[in-house]
Formats: C-alpha cells, sequence, structure tokens
C-alpha cells in the first residue's frame, strides 16, 4: 500500500525514532545523547507542525538501540519524547521516556558561585518537578528550572 | 553520627539535634574533658572569621586535641592556584578532621565526598552553615528551657541570610510560630513560606520593627549586608531601618532574649549590650559547648 502521508524525514531500515522533541530542544537532545560524535547515518528535521507543541522535532538514528538510562537522560529536555524502535522499516516497539529522580552530568547548575562551576566537579541535581522539569544542586542546593538550563 | 560529615542542618534528623544539645550541656557543665586527645583537627578558613574559627580551636584545645590550619588562603598553595580537592586530599593526610570555611557554595559537599576524613563546613558561601543553627538552638533552649511552640521573630536580611533560613529549618521540627521582620527588598523566599505551610506552621510578615515586639519569645536579628545589594542606592536606603533600641525592648517579654549571629554593624544599638535581655555575647560562648559535642560524636563519643 503506498502511504498518502509523505515522509519529512526518509524512513530507516533499522534503528531508532526520537518524536515529539521541542522543536527549540533538538540540539540540547543531539548534545545530550552526544550524536554529533556519532559514525551512524542521522537525519533529523525540526519545526514541523505539532498539535501539542507548536512545533517538534524529530531524529531518526539509523542501526542504534539505546538503553533506558541513556536515553532517559534527553528527559530534562524532552519529558514528552517518544521512541520508536525500529527493524527492518516496521516500528517493533513504542517507548516514552521517564525523568530520573537524579541526574548526574547533564545539565550545568545555575549558580556561578557553585563549587560544579568553579572547579572540575560533575554537577548531581535531583529532580523537584518532573514535569517542569526543575533540579535542585545536589551540592550548592540552588534550583535550576528549565529555562535556565545549559546543557553540558 | 560516628565518622559522618556535618554539611548541612538538614542532613541531622529532629533525635540527632536534641542529642547534639544534650551533650553540649553536658560540656557547658563540665568542660575540661579528653575526647579528642590525641586528635588533630584542622581548621581551614578560605575566608575571614573570628567566633567560628577561634570556637572551634577553643573546643579542641579544651577537649585535648591539637589544631592545625590557616585563617586565609592567601599563604597556602591555594594562592599558587591549587584546587580545593587537592588542598583537601593532602590535609586529610595531616589531620583526622577538617572543618572547613570556603566562600564557593557547595564546597563543603564536595570536599565530604572526596575527603576520607570527616568535615564539618563552617560555612560554604551563602549556602550552608550549621553549627551556627546548632550554636542558636542550644541557646534558644537554654534561655527559654524548651524549644517546642516559641515565638520567633527573625529580622533583617530573610532574603539572603543563610543562618535565618538553616534556623527556620531546624525549629520547624518543634513547632514554633515565625514573625519576619525585613524590608521588601530582602523578605524571605517564597520556598521557606512554603515549606512551613507544607509542615503547618504559622508565619505572618512585617516590614516595622516596633510593631508586636512584646509577643516575641526570641528576636533573632541579622546584618543586612552590603555586598548582597547589586544596587548601592537600595543598601543605603535600608542600611538603618533596622535597628534595635533599648527603649524598644520595655514592653517585651521576660523571658525574651535577643540573639545576633554576630559580626553586628549597626543594627543593634551598643545601649543594649547592658540589658540583661541581650544575650549575643553569651551566644557565641555557648558555640564552643556545640562544637565540642559536635566534634566528640563524630570521633564516636556515645
Amino acid at each position: 500500500m503506498i502511504q498518502k502521508k509523505q515522509l519529512r524525514v526518509s524512513a530507516i531500515e533499522n534503528g531508532t525514532v526520537i518524536d515529539h522533541i521541542p522543536a527549540k530542544s533538538l540540539f540540547n537532545v543531539i548534545t545530550i545523547l552526544g550524536l554529533h560524535k556519532f559514525d551512524n547515518l542521522i537525519t533529523f528535521g525540526t519545526n514541523m507542525e505539532s498539535q501539542r507543541f507548536g512545533k517538534k522535532a524529530i531524529i531518526k538514528i539509523a542501526d542504534k538501540y539505546f538503553a533506558n538510562d541513556e536515553i532517559n537522560r534527553i528527559a530534562i529536555a524532552a519529558p514528552h519524547a517518544k521512541l520508536n524502535i525500529i527493524r527492518d522499516y516496521t516500528v517493533i516497539e513504542k517507548r516514552v521516556v521517564e525523568v530520573p529522580d537524579h541526574i548526574e552530568g547533564i545539565a550545568k547548575c545555575v549558580n556561578p558561585k557553585c563549587i560544579t562551576n568553579v572547579e572540575a566537579v560533575v554537577p548531581k541535581f535531583k529532580v523537584l518537578d518532573k514535569i517542569s522539569v526543575s533540579l535542585k544542586c545536589q551540592y550548592c542546593e540552588k534550583i535550576t528550572d528549565q529555562e535556565h538550563m545549559v546543557y553540558l | 553520627m560516628k565518622n559522618k560529615s556535618l554539611v548541612a542542618i538538614n542532613d541531622l534528623s529532629k533525635e540527632e539535634i536534641v542529642k547534639i544539645l544534650n551533650l553540649a550541656e553536658e560540656f557547658e557543665k563540665n568542660p575540661i574533658q579528653n575526647t579528642l586527645c590525641q586528635k588533630v583537627v584542622a581548621t581551614l578558613f578560605f575566608e575571614p572569621s573570628t567566633r567560628t574559627r577561634l570556637s572551634f580551636e577553643s573546643a579542641v584545645n579544651r577537649l585535648g586535641g591539637r589544631v592545625i590550619g590557616f585563617s586565609e588562603a592567601s599563604n597556602t598553595s591555594v594562592a599558587k592556584g591549587e584546587s580545593l580537592k587537592d588542598t583537601i586530599l593532602t590535609v586529610a593526610n595531616y589531620s583526622d578532621m577538617i572543618v572547613m570555611r570556603h566562600p564557593v557554595e557547595g564546597s563543603a559537599r564536595y570536599a565530604s565526598e572526596i575527603s576520607p576524613v570527616p568535615i564539618i563546613n563552617a560555612g560554604d558561601g551563602a549556602n550552608q552553615h550549621p553549627t551556627q543553627t546548632l550554636l542558636d538552638l542550644f541557646s534558644i533552649r537554654k534561655t527559654q528551657g524548651t524549644l517546642n511552640n516559641l515565638n520567633i521573630f527573625l529580622v533583617g536580611d530573610l532574603k539572603y541570610g543563610r543562618t535565618v533560613h538553616s534556623l527556620l529549618m531546624a525549629m520547624s521540627h518543634f513547632g514554633a510560630t515565625f514573625t519576619f521582620v525585613s524590608p521588601n527588598e530582602l523578605r524571605m523566599p517564597d520556598e521557606y513560606k512554603i515549606y512551613l505551610e507544607e509542615k503547618g506552621l504559622k508565619f505572618s510578615e512585617q516590614t516595622d520593627l516596633n510593631e508586636n515586639l512584646d509577643k516575641a519569645d526570641i528576636i533573632y536579628m541579622t546584618r543586612v549586608q552590603k555586598e548582597r545589594f547589586s544596587d548601592p542606592v537600595e543598601y543605603e536606603k535600608v542600611k538603618n531601618v533596622y535597628v534595635l533600641r533599648e527603649g524598644m525592648l520595655q514592653n517585651t517579654k521576660e523571658n525574651m532574649r535577643v540573639l545576633h549571629p554576630l559580626p553586628r554593624v549597626n543594627e543593634i544599638h551598643t545601649d543594649v549590650d547592658k540589658n540583661p535581655k541581650a544575650y549575643y555575647f553569651p551566644q557565641t560562648m555557648n558555640g564552643v559547648f556545640t562544637r565540642m559535642a559536635i566534634m566528640s560524636l563524630i570521633f564516636g563519643l556515645e
């Protein structure tokens, strides 16, 4: 059967499709997953119309499957992202990301006087709010919200 | 608490707080003990301090321990650019415990993660200063006979003042009622008000220091710190507004005591000093007993 809906980003044979990324978070997701260092074939599209987000982005990574704790790292940038696991052009599994209770080494603490911004200390946070995503620094105890989040 | 670091007041349960205060009371009765015999305590003060450093060192000496350390970082390798990590890993080889004051927030928590010996946080920037809170609690309990259900007035810089935030958290274990007295620019942050609401504790806010003082059991004064203002005009506007004078104590309760973490600049007029309700100098003495208790418990005294 011929699909009527035209794919804006071409299909992959095997790999992972990350959908429902807020358009403004696309490059953060790329940074968090370190996709810029991958050798795999990666295609992405952004500023696509979405009823939920206004503008969304999508990433397709060929021949790559993520472990849960690996993919959950993107949850602070794209808490509503959905994963489609593709094998032989078919979606064999759908997954959602889960915002973890603690995150380590993903985002910077907003406080310039925090030890994590002064010495080589990996930032660690307790996730206070999983919906709006606010993070409490385990060192200086200041709160970093999504608006002020800078990714490592 | 044995062999554990003390970084923040929230690291301690209510029971642990009471245990520290009870032991501090014992040290007040019998201040010469040997609980720190053969122990070396390092006091690393990367920032100036009078009371905290000297009361820690006094406490170690009274308990038979020895002190090494520095009171400014400029004559150490820190001036050559040595990291906190390397400093801690070095000093941990020379001592059994490290008492540290550092201007960087979160430095004490980090030090406690990497140090093989316990760390006591003696102030990390504007973040935490738990031993000050414990000596405040000791002073409150000693003067009021209890920590339960007291009326606590917190006055001055309630926005940035770490001592008032920690005191509020600690007193919330004991069902206190709070009155916040501050200029609008320096009001108590919402996160602490939400915390009190969640705990079901009452609080009110006012800008006039003269109001309701007759209801207070404790008036806890703090300094409005110039360095907290980004706009010097704002500082000039409020710096002389919150000054406690002796005449204002006239109708206060008999049991009421005035506390201050010190140093004061001009927020308590010197005419208050001779009033028996002024308690800020005995409060500094309590710092020695409280720190004796904290160190002894970390060294495993039961």
